[in-house]
């Protein structure tokens, strides 16, 4: 057990999730716009085509919450869900709210932390660009911001759950290809909805990062991929980078209060 | 300084969170955290500006300010989604790139300067009268046609109705006759062809029923990618088991998500889609009861009828020498078409008029064309000149192995499409068509869309739960705006304009074009009414209800016209109201031209486009072509008000006429183009007033009084929408267009739109959520014509008026209760039964029987054969585009051979086929939108969240003809036309397949349209490589498919880019001939 899986709220409001069934998703970038809007994130300034398909956002980062994938991908002219020889996948990524989540882990203020809703969230007035996190996750979702130095990324719309209203891209996305909800439920109807996939002969169909058991614990966003996790530039087996960090504070009682001391200074220097 | 305890470590053992990062670790900005649409004001609902499926939005608004814009989850048609352009409709309208105050450009000035927003409406209104009174027109050869040819005005697509509404009442009163819109370039193809195959010029189905079909069509369109939300319902039908395909000549997120992608080479869907018509017919696999009862399958033709297959790809009427039909020999035996349907034979086609004849097909946007007389029908549907026969004999050519030579289509792949649809049709089954401007936007525009209404006859799937023809509109009004026409050759309603030599009177008017049969019938009474909307009580009986007052046409007036009459020195002052012709339209260059001819030019936007500054920065500037000391247009820029700071209604892709409320005043200088047209009006009447001449007193006696709502003295628009509603005489609203009285009793301004605001409830802002209501939602919003939302809705039943099947019922005849039922409003008389049959002698709806449901044709039925309305042919024919690679497969003619060519300066055609200097442009070239951008970029181009996604322009290729011409990924491409070159990116994908076609392979580029080189996402316009080239009934220009040659690198600068454009054109040989000829002669593969 991690440390902060000792933080998952126990009591008190269900987990919630996204569950992103790419076998849905149009690549309209809907997601990425309205969580823009919502959360006033800037815009890009550098405006040149990347040259990667539809994709100009390139990655996760601390201007991007949500990223829409574009992967063309040549596959066999026979294969029945492509079409002569290509197949154009479109994922929506977006921080995964690991259950073991290594960011928090290692956030030394107290700016990550973990909502009743199980989410995990950056608290802009506590982080003091320290950077530790963005090493940390095994997804490389979180990210300094340029010319800020603080870190940002999904809160999957934490005022809006508290305001019991669904997150932004969920909200927007055309064809419920971003599905928001509890996430017992969501594992559930992503469960049958792989089936129903694998039926339709989407070979490759898979989910990823619904499982509990792997190495961060399950993800509190998960995905409905229709191939491997590589061809979407995720990477096919996260584990938590904190994952021995409770042994090591037994074994290391000094370098705990070493670690208090560290957090104490770092909490303190934030507020500056 | 936080409070130690603040300190998380401390927190998490005193507040028994252990692990120090729950509940304990929250800051204070954290617990003070409040999600901004909880502390708004208020919540206003509205609807997207961007395309027309019509998103509904709620705007929350905090201290008079905007603070967030999302979807309403209660609209049956979006349910609370919003694409990313309408999920950036807050920086839209709230961003930074908004123009606050009046600009204003002196004649020869080097920049801008600012104008109070008094004084510049003053001298507007003071230019519009001088250049009225300068160019006044009372006659042509002595016809009158009480007009002023110097003043035009482009848009009214992304306004709202009444919007429209007023600048077509204004205009139209002060004998302004060149007013055009968005409607022009994008649908009015779909006009002619669904209004001449059905009746009516709407889509025949909605959005919503898309979920209803077992099999999708999606051709000529990228739905997924243009109207977003409205593709969740094609999904929800794939969920459901639909097979949904995907025709295009580009592999599209739109085919991403189909089950079946068809490349096809750009401009033959024709051919494609005549295929499928010879392959229903010759499998037997046609509906034939339906076929029989509701089509003209069984109606008999003239003898004298010849078809392209006796003429080589010529009907019989052909008149060389004026490139038109006399369409006579077309004829029902025993019928005659009403003297307008056809083509105008008219001495004054050329006057004012650089494309000869009015665009009339369009005036069939509801009421198809009026033919009289009797005519024999032979349902057993063998006689050799009834309409099946004639049509079978058409298509007979049109073989798989025909469609795999023209189109590219491989055979397999064509019969896997033709045995979808004829699997999914029939009485259990329905089988959609949705389709865009990849069908309208040809020569051969207004065919495309008659085919794919032929093959949906053939296929029983008109006015079905699950079928139809969804027209896909890409503005958020452009169905409004043609429907309350800014578009010179109608008026409200889809009445003609009146013609100078044929419509005299209102006699004469009504005489040429009403129809015997159906509602069309009753066209006097929606003329007076309107007439009488219009100028009250100064028109009376006595004075022909002022239908005098009504400016004449004497030929084409369309935009493209208007480019050549400003070229010419004609049209002196130009009003560009939400439309950037200088990116947007076909041959962007002649459109600048054509502007830095002008006395004055008004245009109102957001921002800065291309349209208000090429003065300044333009393409031409910097070709040093034009300097800007030089050109002496006034230029006036006037910020318009965004969608949430007006009340308005857009009509949206499927009729649906949408409320939106006013959520704040607009800021500064910021108007509603409602405010701007009234308060115009008011200065202009002003000017006017006391005037004895009688060319002002259609302005004098113009109703123009209208209330004020809020701080700015903004004209009420609901008001308008009353007027647009009408009323009875004693005033009170009216509630169905069957009101309507033709002895001026009544008022009316859009007969269509009768109903709207019945029982003085405005019926558009209805919003009961959509998870009240069954799936036709029929108490949101009001859809024209009487709140129908299936067209021909009684084509779901059985002759007898039983459903087809219990899989595809919708509206049936209830014997007991003696009417019509189900879920929609029958669009039938409600209470006619189906045993019914018409007298001898009855008229108007009388004279249709209860089978037949198409009650806006004049014979009742769905037009396999169009006998009338079209100027280019009775049933499609495939032609090549103006400009193609190949000769004519099917027939000697190779081009439409009406099509309206433009050949000046500036727009010179390419060689086709195996001409000498065609292959200097050997490739094919289409365009398409962008999930990221909207139209002419100008509400997307300048928006920071837009701009990202696709930050600049670039054009598509296959790796095949990366190799061919050396272009590489993310590198730069010219691309070379007769008319200019552009540079793009370059993306190479294997999405761009070459195709085999004629045993040769042929590479398509793909390019979106989207750039001009102002605004923040920029880029060279495609439309600098297109030409002016038309549909001959509507006057659509040909923009998805033409020629072009690609190379690697950049474009010259300076005057050299001149250079190398008329470098090709001397290697191609091309001179002003070139692409004019009719009958090429050339030998093309022949079946
Ligand atoms: S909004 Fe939905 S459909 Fe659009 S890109 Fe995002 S996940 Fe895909
Ligand atoms: S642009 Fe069209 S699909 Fe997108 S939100 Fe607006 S109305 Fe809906």
């Amino acid at each position: 057990m991690s440390v902060t899986q000792l933080g998952m709220p126990s009591v008190g409001v269900p987990r919630k999730g996204f569950f992103t069934d790419t076998s849905l998703c149009i690549g309209c970038k809907a997601c990425e716009v309205a969580c823009k809007e919502w959360n006033d994130v800037p815009a890009d300034t550098d405006l040149q085509i990347t040259g990667e398909s539809f994709d100009n956002t390139s990655a996760l980062g601390a201007n991007t919450w949500r990223h829409v994938a574009f992967i063309e991908k040549q596959v066999p002219a026979t294969d029945p869900s492509a079409h002569d020889g290509v197949k154009w996948l479109m994922s929506s990524d977006v921080c995964k709210h690991c259950t073991h989540a290594a960011c928090l882990d290692v956030c030394p203020t107290g700016a990550l932390f973990r909502t009743e809703h199980g989410t995990v969230v950056v608290q802009q007035d506590i982080c003091n660009g320290c950077g530790y996190c963005v090493s940390a996750c095994p997804y490389g979702v979180i990210d300094q911001r340029k010319g800020d130095g603080r870190a940002f990324k999904c809160t999957m719309c934490y005022d809006r759950l508290e305001a019991g209203e669904e997150p932004a891209c969920a909200k927007a996305c055309p064809t419920k290809s971003i599905q928001f909800g509890e996430l017992d439920e969501l594992r559930e109807r992503a469960d049958a909805r792989l089936v129903e996939l694998k039926e339709r002969g989407e070979e490759n169909a898979q989910l990823y990062g619904r499982d509990p058991d792997n190495g961060v614990g399950g993800d509190g966003a998960f995905f409905l991929l229709l191939d491997e996790p590589e061809t979407y530039g995720l990477p096919p087996d996260p584990i938590v980078t904190t994952r021995d960090l409770p042994a090591m504070w037994k074994r290391a009682a000094g370098a705990a209060a070493g670690l208090l001391a560290g957090a104490a200074l770092a909490f303190w220097g934030a507020k500056k | 300084m936080a409070s130690p305890l603040q300190w998380p470590v401390l927190r998490q053992f005193l507040e028994h969170d252990p692990s120090g990062r729950h509940h304990a670790a929250k800051s204070r900005a954290t617990e003070n955290l409040k999600a901004r649409i909880e502390t708004a004001d208020r919540v206003v609902p509205s609807v997207c500006p961007f395309c027309a499926v019509g998103c509904a939005q709620r705007v929350y608004v905090k201290d008079e300010q905007v603070i967030q814009i999302e979807g309403n989850p209660d609209s049956p048609i979006s349910r609370g989604r919003l694409c990313p352009k309408g999920s950036a409709s807050l920086q839209l309208t709230t961003g930074a790139s908004r123009e606050k105050y009046v600009l204003y450009r002196k004649p020869h000035g080097t920049d801008w300067e600012r104008l109070d927003l008094e004084t510049a409406m003053d001298m507007v209104a003071q230019r519009v009268v001088e250049t009225r009174r300068d160019t006044w027109e009372w006659d042509v050869d002595g016809i009158r046609t009480r007009r002023t040819m110097g003043i035009a005005s482009l848009g009214g697509a992304t306004l709202d109705n009444e919007e429209n509404y007023l600048i077509k009442k204004l205009f139209t009163a002060l004998g302004i006759v060149q007013v055009e819109n968005q409607a022009r370039v994008c649908h009015s193809s779909t006009v002619s062809g669904l209004g001449t195959s059905f009746g009516r010029g709407g889509s025949t189905t909605y959005l919503q029923d898309l979920q209803n079909a077992d099999c999708i069509i999606i051709q000529g369109s990228n739905f997924a990618e243009a109207h977003p939300v409205g593709f969740q319902w094609v999904m929800e039908a794939k969920e459901r088991g639909a097979k949904i395909i995907h025709v295009d000549p580009r592999f599209s997120r739109t085919s991403a998500m189909a089950d079946t992608f068809v490349p096809i080479r750009a401009g033959t869907d024709i051919a494609f889609l005549g295929g499928l018509i010879n392959w229903v017919i010759t499998h037997d696999a046609y509906f034939r009861e339906y076929v029989v009862n509701y089509t003209n399958a069984a109606t008999i033709l003239r003898d004298d009828f010849q078809d392209t297959e006796d003429l080589d790809g010529l009907f019989s009427g052909y008149d060389a020498e004026n490139s038109t039909y006399s369409t006579e020999t077309w004829q029902y035996e025993g019928g005659y078409a009403a003297a307008s349907s056809g083509e105008r034979d008219s001495h004054l086609q050329e006057q004012g008029s650089a494309l000869g004849e009015s665009s009339h097909p369009q005036s069939h946007g509801s009421g198809g064309p009026g033919v009289h007389g009797e005519w024999r029908r032979d349902e057993t549907l063998q006689d050799p000149r009834c309409v099946f026969q004639v049509l079978k004999r058409h298509y007979s050519r049109y073989t798989p192995e025909m469609v795999e030579q023209v189109c590219g289509v491989p055979q397999a792949l064509f019969q896997e499409v033709a045995e979808a649809i004829t699997a999914n049709s029939g009485r259990e089954r329905t089988t959609a068509f949705a389709y865009a401007v990849g069908w309208t936007q040809h020569t051969t525009g207004t065919q495309y869309i008659r085919t794919a209404s032929v093959l949906q006859l053939l296929l029983g799937n008109i006015g079905r739960p699950g079928g139809g023809i969804m027209a896909l509109r890409g503005h958020a009004s452009i169905q409004g705006s043609s429907d309350i026409p800014t578009l010179y050759d109608l008026l409200p309603g889809y009445l003609p304009t009146p013609h100078a030599e044929q419509h005299l009177d209102l006699d004469g008017y009504i005489e040429a074009d009403s129809a015997k049969g159906g509602f069309w019938a009753n066209m006097r009474a929606y003329t007076v009414s309107l007439l009488k909307a219009w100028w009250g009580d100064a028109a009376t009986a006595e004075n022909d209800f002022c239908f005098d007052y009504l400016p004449r046409i004497t030929g084409s007036h369309s935009t493209y016209d208007t480019v050549n009459a400003q070229l010419e020195g004609l049209c002196k002052g130009y009003f560009l109201m939400g439309e950037n012709p200088a990116v947007g339209s076909a041959n962007t260059r002649l459109q600048r031209l054509g502007m830095s001819k002008l006395d004055w030019l008004v245009v109102r936007d957001f921002s800065l486009i291309e349209s208000a500054t090429w003065w300044k920065d333009g393409p031409e500037i910097a070709t040093g072509e034009l300097r800007t000391e030089d050109i002496a247009t006034e230029v006036f820029f006037f910020p318009a008000a965004a969608h949430t700071e007006k009340a308005g209604s857009f009509t949206n892709t499927n009729r649906l006429v949408q409320w939106r409320d006013q959520a704040i005043e607009p800021e500064a200088d910021r108007r509603s183009d409602l405010w701007f047209i009234w308060h115009l009006g008011r200065r202009i009447r002003k000017l006017l007033e006391g005037s004895a001449d009688d060319a002002d007193r259609p302005v004098l006696d113009l109703t123009w009084d209208y209330p004020t709502v809020g701080t700015q003295d903004e004209p009420d628009a609901d008001a308008v929408f009353a007027e647009i509603n009408g009323k009875a005489a004693d005033g009170s609203p009216l509630s169905a267009y069957t009101q309507l009285k033709d002895d001026g009793s009544t008022s009316c301004g859009c007969w269509i739109y009768c109903g709207c605001r019945a029982d003085g409830v405005n019926q558009a802002a209805r919003r009961k959520p959509h998870t009240e209501q069954t799936v036709s939602s029929r108490e949101w919003g009001w859809a024209w014509p009487a709140n129908r939302r299936e067209l021909y809705n009684r084509a779901s039943a059985d002759p007898e008026g039983r459903p087809w099947s219990e899989r595809k019922k919708l509206i049936w005849w209830d014997e007991e209760a003696g009417e019509w039922t189900g879920d929609d409003v029958p669009d039938f008389e409600p209470t006619k039964p189906p045993s019914y049959r018409p007298p001898k002698d009855a008229k108007g709806p009388d004279a249709l029987s209860g089978t037949d449901p198409f009650i806006m044709q004049s014979d009742g039925k769905g037009w396999l054969y169009a006998p009338a309305g079209l100027v280019d042919g009775p049933m499609p024919t495939h032609y090549e585009p103006q400009e193609s690679p190949f000769e004519n497969a099917l027939y000697g003619q190779q081009r439409n051979p009406l099509r309206k060519l433009l050949p000046r300066e500036g727009n010179r055609y390419h060689p086709s086929g195996n001409q000498p200097g065609a292959d200097v442009y050997p490739y094919v070239l289409t365009t398409y939108r962008l999930t990221e951008h909207f139209t002419a970029g100008a509400m997307t181009r300048w928006l920071p969240y837009l701009a990202e996604l696709q930050p600049e322009s670039f054009c598509e290729v296959s790796p095949a003809l990366a190799a061919e011409r050396g272009l590489t990924n993310r590198g730069w491409a010219t691309l070379v036309s007769a008319r200019g070159a552009i540079e793009a990116r370059v993306l190479v994908t294997d999405r761009m397949k070459p195709l085999r076609v004629q045993g040769r392979t042929v590479h398509q580029i793909g390019m979106p349209y989207h750039w001009g080189p102002n605004g923040l996402s920029r880029g060279d316009a495609m439309n600098e490589l297109s030409s002016i080239s038309m549909d001959p009934n509507v006057h659509i220009q040909e923009v998805k498919a033409l020629t072009v040659d690609i190379r690697p690198g950049r474009r010259p600068r300076g005057g050299d880019l001149l250079g190398l454009v008329a470098d090709y054109r001397r290697r191609a040989g091309i001179d002003e001939h070139t692409g004019l000829d009719e009958h090429t002669g050339m030998e093309g593969v022949r079946a």
